[in-house]
C-alpha cells in the first residue's frame, strides 16, 4: 500500500525561512530573469529574420509564451505541458535522433 | 556543510572534480550506469564498464576520503537492441553482491519505445527477485511527461514493488507531483541547460514540500556541474532556509532514501 506523505505545511515552511519582505525575492531575480527574457526576444527575432519562424520549436515557443503575461499561476509546469507529447501509447520504433525539447504530431 | 550526490557520473570526470567536490563538503557520491555516448557492441563492454563501476571508480573516489557507490543496469540510451539487452541484464547478478552496488539503475525510458518498455520490465523483475533498490531515469525534453506516466503506471502494476524503495529522477514541474503522490521518491537534477535550475529546485520545494526529495548533479561528460547540489544550498540561503533546512534536503533526505540499502555507510556522520 503506497502510504502518501503530504507536502510540507505551510507553517512548517516557514519556520524553516527567515523571514524576507517580498521585494527580496525580485532583488535576488530580476535581472537574470530579464536576461533570459531578452534571450528568448532576441532568439524569435533571430529565427524569424533567418526564415524559420514557422519551424515548429518556434511555434511551439511562442504559444508556450503566452502562458508568460496570462495571470495565472504554476507557469513553468504549464509550458513543459505544452511543450510534451500528450500521447500515451509506447512507439513502435524510436524516432530519429534525440529529443529536440517541442511535440509534433506525426514527426518521424 | 555536508551533502550527499546521489546520482553523479564520476567516470566521466577528472580527479580535480573529486577534488572539489569532497572541498565543497560532499560526503558520498553514487554513480548510476548509463550511456557512454556511444553503444557498446557486446557484453563484454558492459561487464568491463560493471567493473569499472564497482572496482576502479570506489579506489579512485577513495583517493580523496569520498565514498562511492554504484547503481548497476543496461540504460534505457541501449535498449533498443532487444538481444544484447537480454544478455546485458543476465550478467547483472554478477555485481550485485559487490560492497558498493545499492541496486538497479538508472533503468527508465529514452524515447519511449516498445523495446525500451521491455528491457525496464526485465530490470523491475530483477530487482524484485533480487530485492533491490531502484532508480529509475525518466526520458528528457519532450518525453519526460509520457515516459513519465509509462513508468509510474508499470511500477504500479507490480505488487511486489514498495515505492518508498524506489527514486523516479530528473523529475520537472510537471512529473513531481504524480511521482510524489504516488509514493515514490523524486530525483530533482540540476543542469546548467536542461532539466532544472537551482531556482526552480528551490521553487518545487517550496510548492511541493522537501519530503522524499533529492538533488543532484548527474554530471556527465555532456555540460553539467558537479557542484550544482552546494551552489543549490546557496540559493535556499539566499532565500532564508535554515541550515537544518539545507541538511535535510542535501544530506538527510539522500541518507534516508540509500540507507535501505544496508552497503550504504557513511563513517563519521551520525545518525541525527
Amino acid at each position: 500500500m503506497v502510504s502518501k506523505t503530504p507536502p510540507t505545511s505551510k507553517a512548517r515552511r516557514l519556520r524553516q525561512r527567515a523571514p524576507m519582505p517580498p521585494t527580496a525575492i525580485v532583488d535576488q531575480g530580476f535581472v537574470a530573469a530579464r536576461a533570459m527574457l531578452l534571450d528568448v526576444a532576441a532568439f524569435l527575432d533571430r529565427v524569424e529574420r533567418y526564415g524559420a519562424k514557422s519551424d515548429f520549436r518556434c511555434e511551439a515557443m511562442r504559444s508556450a509564451a503566452k502562458f508568460l503575461s496570462d495571470g495565472k499561476p504554476e507557469r513553468a509546469r504549464r509550458i513543459l505541458e505544452r511543450l510534451s507529447d500528450p500521447t500515451r501509447a509506447p512507439l513502435a520504433v524510436a524516432p530519429r535522433g534525440a529529443a529536440c525539447g517541442a511535440w509534433k504530431k506525426g514527426r518521424k | 556543510m555536508r551533502y550527499i550526490e546521489p546520482h553523479g557520473h564520476m567516470v566521466s570526470r577528472t580527479t580535480d572534480d573529486y577534488r572539489a567536490m569532497v572541498t565543497a563538503g560532499c560526503a558520498a557520491v553514487c554513480e548510476p550506469a548509463f550511456w557512454a555516448g556511444y553503444d557498446r557492441s557486446s557484453v563484454d563492454g558492459f561487464r568491463d564498464y560493471f567493473r569499472q563501476l564497482t572496482r576502479f571508480e570506489p579506489a579512485r573516489a577513495a583517493k580523496y576520503g569520498l565514498p562511492h557507490y554504484s547503481w548497476i543496469c543496461l540504460n534505457p540510451k541501449e535498449a533498443e537492441d532487444l538481444v544484447l539487452a537480454r544478455d546485458v541484464v543476465a550478467i547483472i547478478p554478477e555485481f550485485l553482491s559487490e560492497p558498493n552496488v545499492l541496486g538497479i539503475g538508472e533503468i527508465g525510458l529514452n524515447r519511449n519505445t516498445r523495446n525500451e518498455v521491455t528491457a525496464f520490465e526485465w530490470h523491475v523483475e530483477l530487482a524484485i527477485r533480487h530485492s533491490q533498490l531502484i532508480l529509475v531515469h525518466t526520458p528528457h525534453l519532450e518525453d519526460k511527461l509520457k515516459g513519465t506516466r509509462l513508468i509510474l503506471d508499470l511500477l504500479c502494476a507490480h505488487r511486489e514493488i514498495d515505492p518508498a524503495r524506489v527514486i523516479i529522477d530528473h523529475v520537472e514541474e510537471h512529473t513531481i507531483r504524480q511521482v510524489l503522490d504516488r509514493g515514490f521518491w523524486a530525483g530533482i537534477t540540476l543542469y546548467p541547460e536542461s532539466k532544472s535550475s537551482p531556482p526552480r529546485a528551490v521553487d518545487m520545494l517550496e510548492l511541493c514540500g522537501r519530503d522524499r526529495i533529492w538533488l543532484n548533479s548527474a554530471c556527465d561528460w555532456g555540460v553539467s556541474d558537479p557542484l550544482a547540489v552546494p551552489k543549490t544550498a546557496l540559493e535556499m540561503r539566499r532565500r532564508g532556509y535554515t541550515d537544518d533546512f539545507v541538511d535535510a534536503v542535501l544530506f538527510r533526505n539522500p541518507r534516508q532514501f540509500l540507507s535501505q540499502c544496508p552497503k550504504f555507510q557513511l563513517p563519521g556522520h551520525d545518525a541525527t
